[in-house]
């Protein structure tokens, strides 16, 4: 790698290269661009592909549509759901797994199945969990004598049903991280603190916690970026709707009903990139606050 | 020790209690499979059906065309997982063997647009392969899939930490560059290629908004979008709608049990790189 690059090399090197820069010129690079002049589409004919005038109308338009402040309420009340909650759980069974016990292997690899199944089969499942009457949430809330809740057709439950979907299909991506990231603190820190007669909970607390940070900050904006892109678990579980009254719609849920349903492509590409500078100031906050508080 | 036996008891307990968790929503979708209509609705639920029903599987399988679903999904995730293989070898080979003019600029264009989310891509991306006449075809279903920035990084990495003397070594011998990648290099990064096509596979039997805006007629669809229009159709006809939910979740299940070792050490490592 030391050798200077010369016209030959270069040649070569393109040769290597090429299958894997069409592809990723052709769909992923150029449609960034692409995306980003049609969501400045203000009047499209599609099916002449003529683009007679530019401009901002359709950001205008998605900031004075309630359905996409909706959504994007929705989506921020969904990453707040899941996000903290699911790092919870899985840095408390990530350390449970990491304590010396037996069948370590086994629960690692129970933990982790949701993570390889279908997002939309185990969502159907999940559809028959949550059944008002022959549910078995309902069942199970039944016999601690909580009377049925609707969780899928009232706007007030569809919401957390989502929720606790997401939690449990994510646990076990999160969980194996942690795993990672615990078995690279050194032993000897451990060892150190319980000779100078620290309790577990300190220990926990002064060892555990800041040299977990940098994974927790990985796992952190990896959950908000996934959590802010959120849509076939809504498609599958309210059955192709986005939730009763509107509940459950997300913002690619908006976006995917503007292009696919009412094909708004300027719309639907503004929205996109709505929700990208969304995700994008919530990682720069993330990366901030990161830089202060994450002990490499 | 009886207070370190309590709290390990205390851990064990835990555990399972997490376990029976995770695995409940598996075992009702099964047991819910082999039930009779009648046995569905009981409450409280029946966990073993009293008269198994292995033909609501055969019912299913008929009710909608799930064995041309079943067809599409293998061979969209065969290809587009060979064809990432392929493009990611390649490319992982000149970003971490030639040295070339532009090279960390061409590597800084693409890790940079890791961070646009893929729904952004999804509307052009939609009107260039209908202007290519590849709606409802296979090729929109896998060649926009086979290639990878995340991979061809990961592999990248891989190939770095292999001894350069190495491919001094095989030049001497005269063997040359494309040769020295595929007999030595690839044998080598077996354990990142495993890794990227194991991952590449899962996400792509488990594929539902792409699948669902190219596809348009019936013979297209892969098994994730069959099921949603079945689950429509069916209405609420839930022994068939998880005896369906069954055959789509058990190959990745399988694929994951046999590989198991292969994929939480690559989700690992893709966590520990970020």
């Amino acid at each position: 790698m030391n050798e200077k690059p010369t016209l030959t090399s270069t040649v070569k090197a393109l040769l290597y290269l090429l299958p894997a820069l069409i592809i990723l010129g052709v769909f992923n690079i150029y449609p960034i661009i692409k995306s980003f002049l049609m969501s400045l589409y203000t009047d499209y004919d599609y099916f002449n592909d003529v683009v007679n005038e530019y401009g901002f109308d359709n950001f205008v338009y998605i900031f004075q549509d309630p359905e996409f402040w909706l959504s994007m309420k929705n989506t921020i009340i969904f990453v707040i759901g899941v996000v903290p909650i699911s790092i919870a759980i899985s840095l408390a069974i990530a350390i449970l797994l990491n304590a010396k016990i037996k069948f370590k292997g086994l629960f690692r690899t129970i933990y982790f199945i949701p993570f390889v199944t279908s997002v939309v089969a185990i969502s159907i499942v999940w559809r028959w969990i949550f059944h008002t009457d022959y549910g078995l949430l309902n069942y199970f809330l039944g016999l601690f004598g909580v009377s049925p809740i609707e969780w899928l057709t009232d706007p007030t439950w569809a919401m957390p049903s989502l929720i606790i979907l997401s939690i449990w299909k994510g646990l076990g991506y999160n969980i194996v991280i942690f795993l990672a990231g615990l078995q690279n603190i050194n032993k000897q820190y451990y060892l150190a603190a319980q000779i100078d007669g620290a309790s577990s909970w300190r220990r926990f607390l002064h060892i555990t916690v800041p040299l977990l940070s940098s994974t927790t900050f990985f796992i952190s904006i990896v959950s908000i970026i996934n959590s802010f892109k959120v849509f076939d678990e809504v498609f599958a579980l309210f059955d192709g709707k986005p939730g009763p009254a509107y509940s459950a719609q997300t913002v690619v849920y908006y976006i995917f009903e503007n292009f696919y349903n009412n094909w708004e492509f300027g719309i639907a590409s503004a929205a996109a990139y709505v929700l990208f500078i969304v995700i994008f100031i919530f990682t720069l906050i993330q990366l901030y606050i990161g830089k202060r508080k994450v002990t490499y | 020790m009886p207070k370190a036996a309590l709290s390990k008891g205390f851990i064990y307990v835990i555990l399972i209690l997490g376990s029976i968790l995770m695995l409940l929503p598996f075992i009702w979708m099964l047991s819910t499979s082999l039930k009779s209509s009648g046995e569905v609705m009981m409450m409280p639920p029946v966990w073993i059906p009293s008269d198994i029903k292995w033909e609501n599987y055969a019912t299913a399988w008929e009710m909608a065309p799930f064995a041309r679903y079943t067809v599409n999904s293998i061979v969209v995730t065969i290809l587009s997982t060979l064809g990432e293989l392929i493009t990611t070898i390649l490319a992982a080979y000149a970003f971490s063997r030639i040295s070339f003019y532009g090279r960390d600029v061409v590597f800084a264009v693409l890790l940079g647009t890791m961070m646009v989310p893929g729904e952004v891509l999804l509307i052009p991306n939609f009107v260039t392969l209908s202007n290519l006449g590849w709606i409802d075809r296979y090729e929109a279903l896998i060649i926009p899939w086979t290639a990878s920035i995340f991979s061809i990084f990961l592999l990248r990495q891989f190939f770095l930490g292999i001894p350069k003397e190495l491919s001094y070594a095989a030049k001497v011998d005269g063997c040359n560059n494309f040769r020295f990648l595929w007999t030595i290099m690839v044998p080598l990064a077996k354990p990142a290629l495993i890794t990227i096509a194991l991952l590449k596979a899962i996400g792509s039997w488990n594929a539902f908004l792409w699948p669902l805006i190219v596809t348009q007629s019936k013979e297209m669809r892969t098994l994730p979008v069959g099921l949603t229009s079945f689950s429509t159709e069916a209405g609420t006809v839930y022994e068939l709608l998880m005896a369906a939910s069954t055959m789509i979740i058990l190959p990745m299940i399988v694929l994951y049990l046999i590989l198991q070792k292969y994929i939480i050490e690559g989700v690992a490592r893709s966590g520990i790189k970020g």
